[in-house]
């Protein structure tokens, strides 16, 4: 079982469109696949039309008082099973803090799941925190979606630093650049170049399209309502990369 | 990801009334909405099972579904589970062990064992896959619409199917739609069983119509000779059951099956055949005895290829390959044995020997008569003696006599004792065995039971003993025939002969433990057992 997780420090840059897209895809390729919505918002659990809400909250869950399997809801698409978000997550930090080895939580409340699943997809919410520390340590490749602008890259030198510091575990880090507006020459110009620069951004590109933000009317990955357009096509290819790479 | 709930609703056949995906939306439409979940598809099915029903017995059924979508095994289990596996390009009759790999071969290899797996019914369905969905439009349950008809003998159309699965973590909500259709007028809901028990009675059959075990209920105060009669009619069913499966070389149990038939028939005829007309036990002792010596060959070589990949793997010395031009030898004597067995299955002789059989044991007009009624061409009476007798005396009185028959020659035999004396006494037990099972049904099913295992521990230990015995000598003979072959490289005989070596040893452990079982078959305790089974204790 392979965890791969969206992370990254800032907000809106595509990290839940990444998660319900590629969980979708890794799914359609025959992969078992579970899709944990870590961010109280919601935004993965809303999209699979699958209510907000883990019998006794953040805390059953991580305390391990509550079986991750018992509170698993498959979504409409075949071999993609949804760990729904809950509004007590607001407060996951606090229930880690309590817990031995904070850090080291994750890897050990998904290791029971490796027989049912090939993939697992940790969608984070924004931020660095305990849980975003934990999520460093289960997951075994992170995708960072980054809007192309000067200080998304320093934001991602941070990240590869502070990974770079840590004891024992690092999962790798492929960041891919997300939301890329056709109009700017800057975001052009940044995700054409520093691909070839860094191979630790990937050559697949997520552009800013309209259908992409549709998926918040459809209720579904963009891939299974416009199968033939851009958006699809665009994780397929992002898909392609990160399998190649990460699986 | 999978459907942990599975439950099935039975609906009336929809060509009268209101068609099933109408009733569907009409009884959920309250509570929650149902999408159609593409076009509805054709599928062909074929229900299979061993001949003696493993499957259906151990609570199972298996559907081979073809259609557009790629061919599948279904194998449904008791309670709902159900498993799946791809499975194309496949013909019918298979063994488990030839299926494509997956979780159903792996499955069916334990259920079935040796048997072949055979069409039992087949039907041409159409399946139609309904969405339920919730008030988010989520799906939170699947409906499989399946409108089957069977095809043999004639086109009939079965009741509609619903098979309702959830969706993961949605449970309660598919609970509440199998209530909401177990509502709909002449509905039914149970666990997921298949359609097979409707497509069988389509086809005018019945699941568990054929069984290895002998299924006859005699009454204790039935006349004897019509106990015998009703137990003799029983095992020339049984025979001729096996007789199309053993011709055609399904599987190796057929053959088997049939054997026992024919040994049980002799050895009833042997030990309670004085109960019928002078001279039938006579004529058809000796015709018996010519079946049975002609299936003889092919068993033994039925047993020596099924038990040859252990054999192959005890060698210590020689290597597993250096057998297979064994191997090749037996297929090879195998072949020929099967043919000249399938030839005395398609003689006149058979044909006749069953059919007379037949009318004897009804008393139809046209039964041959006994050899002393042909030659004085009179009618022979029954012999007086036995005039009156109860099924429950001829049954204490015979199982009486072979026990302690048997009784008398186990404690002849001692450490020194040739093998013909322990060979003598394994047949003893084996009549005494066949008396026990010809006769269970006019005892209590426990004591019964607890008497065939005292003997049973004998049995096996004789068992072990002789056919070691003569798979030593069979050994011998084969390496003879194989030297006077080309080609059979000398290590090949070095590697049979390693395995005589270990059948010699495991002879003499059989010998070994003898004492010691027939011990506890002849204890005060286990003979107690058998008086008191067939009424004798007080005596």
């Amino acid at each position: 079982m392979k965890i791969l997780a969206t992370y990254n420090i800032k907000g809106g840059v595509g990290k839940t469109a990444t998660a319900v897209n590629l969980s979708y895809l890794a799914a359609s390729d025959g992969l078992r696949v579970l899709l944990w919505d870590l961010d109280p918002q919601a935004a993965a659990s809303f999209l699979f039309r699958v209510r907000p809400r883990v019998k006794g909250g953040g805390k059953a869950l991580i305390r391990g008082s509550r079986e991750i399997d018992a509170s698993i809801k498959g979504t409409d698409f075949e071999r993609l099973d949804l760990l729904p978000a809950d509004f007590t997550y607001r407060h996951l930090d606090l229930v880690l803090g309590a817990t031995k080895k904070p850090t080291r939580r994750l890897a050990r409340l998904l290791s029971p799941l490796g027989e049912d699943y090939d993939v697992v997809f940790l969608d984070c919410p924004p931020g660095i925190s305990l849980l975003s520390e934990s999520v460093l340590y289960a997951a075994d490749s992170l995708l960072v979606p980054l809007i192309p602008t000067t200080l998304s890259l320093r934001t991602l030198d941070q990240l590869t630093e502070f990974i770079g510091g840590m004891d024992g575990h690092r999962p790798d880090v492929l960041a891919f650049f997300s939301m890329i507006d056709r109009r700017k020459r800057l975001h052009l110009e940044i995700a054409s170049q520093l691909p070839e620069e860094r191979g630790d951004i990937a050559a697949t590109a997520i552009p800013a399209l309209s259908l992409i933000e549709r998926m918040s009317v459809q209720r579904a990955p963009v891939a299974a309502f416009a199968p033939r357009s851009r958006a699809a096509q665009s994780y397929r290819d992002l898909w392609s990369e990160v399998r190649a790479r990460a699986l | 990801m999978l459907p942990s709930l599975v439950r099935v609703v039975v609906l009336p056949a929809d060509d009268a009334g209101q068609p099933a995906d109408e009733a569907v939306r009409g009884a959920l439409g309250g509570r929650f909405a149902v999408a159609s979940a593409g076009r509805p598809r054709t599928a062909r099915r074929a229900w299979l099972d061993t001949f003696d029903w493993r499957l259906h017995r151990a609570g199972c059924t298996l559907e081979h579904v073809t259609g557009p979508r790629p061919a599948e095994l279904v194998l449904s289990g008791p309670g709902g589970t159900q498993l799946s596996q791809q499975a194309s390009g496949l013909s019918w009759p298979a063994l488990a062990g030839e299926l494509p790999a997956g979780p159903v071969r792996d499955r069916l290899e334990a259920l079935c064992g040796i048997r072949a797996l055979l069409p039992v019914a087949r039907a041409v369905s159409t399946v139609q896959e309904l969405r339920v969905l919730n008030s988010d439009a989520k799906t939170v349950a699947w409906i499989g619409l399946d409108r089957t008809a069977a095809r043999q003998p004639v086109a009939t159309r079965l009741p509609a199917r619903l098979r309702v699965a959830a969706v993961r973590g949605y449970q309660p909500e598919a609970e509440r739609v199998v209530r909401l259709l177990a509502g709909l007028p002449g509905a039914e809901a149970g666990p997921a069983a298949s359609p097979l028990d409707a497509a069988l009675a389509a086809a005018g059959r019945r699941a568990e119509d054929y069984s290895s075990k002998l299924a006859i209920h005699l009454s204790p105060g039935m006349a004897a000779e019509a106990a015998l009669r009703d137990v003799l009619l029983a095992l020339l069913d049984t025979l001729e059951a096996n007789v199309p499966g053993t011709i055609r070389d399904t599987d190796t149990e057929f053959l088997h099956d049939l054997r026992v038939a024919v040994r049980r028939t002799r050895s009833a005829l042997k030990l309670a055949g004085d109960v019928l007309p002078a001279g039938l036990r006579e004529r058809f002792g000796a015709e018996f005895k010519w079946l049975g010596d002609l299936t003889t060959p092919t068993r033994d070589l039925d047993v020596y290829l099924l038990g040859y990949q252990d054999m192959a793997a005890s060698l210590v010395s020689a290597k597993a390959a250096e057998l297979t031009p064994f191997h090749a030898h037996l297929r090879a004597q195998r072949a020929a044995e099967y043919r000249k067995l399938v030839r005395g299955l398609r003689s006149a002789r058979f044909s006749r020997l069953t059919g007379e059989w037949r009318a004897v044991l009804t008393g139809s007009p046209a039964a041959p008569a006994g050899r002393a009624q042909q030659r004085t061409g009179r009618k022979q009476p029954r012999q007086p003696r036995h005039r009156g007798q109860r099924a429950a005396a001829l049954a204490a009185g015979r199982i009486g006599r072979a026990h302690r028959r048997a009784l008398r020659q186990g404690q002849a035999i001692t450490p020194d004792s040739p093998p013909e004396q322990l060979h003598d006494l394994r047949k003893r037990c084996k009549e005494l065995r066949y008396l026990l099972e010809i006769f269970a049904s006019l005892y209590d099913p426990r004591d019964h039971q607890r008497v065939v295992k005292d003997l049973k521990g004998l049995q096996d230990c004789l068992g072990e003993f002789q056919d070691r015995q003569v798979q030593q000598e069979e050994i011998r003979e084969f390496a003879t025939q194989m030297m006077g072959e080309e080609g059979v490289p000398v290590t090949a005989l070095l590697a049979m002969g390693e395995l005589a070596g270990q059948l010699g040893h495991s002879q003499r452990r059989a010998h070994e433990r003898f004492a010691g079982r027939f011990r506890e078959f002849a204890s005060p305790a286990s003979e107690h057992r058998f008086r008191e089974l067939i009424g004798e204790a007080d005596k």
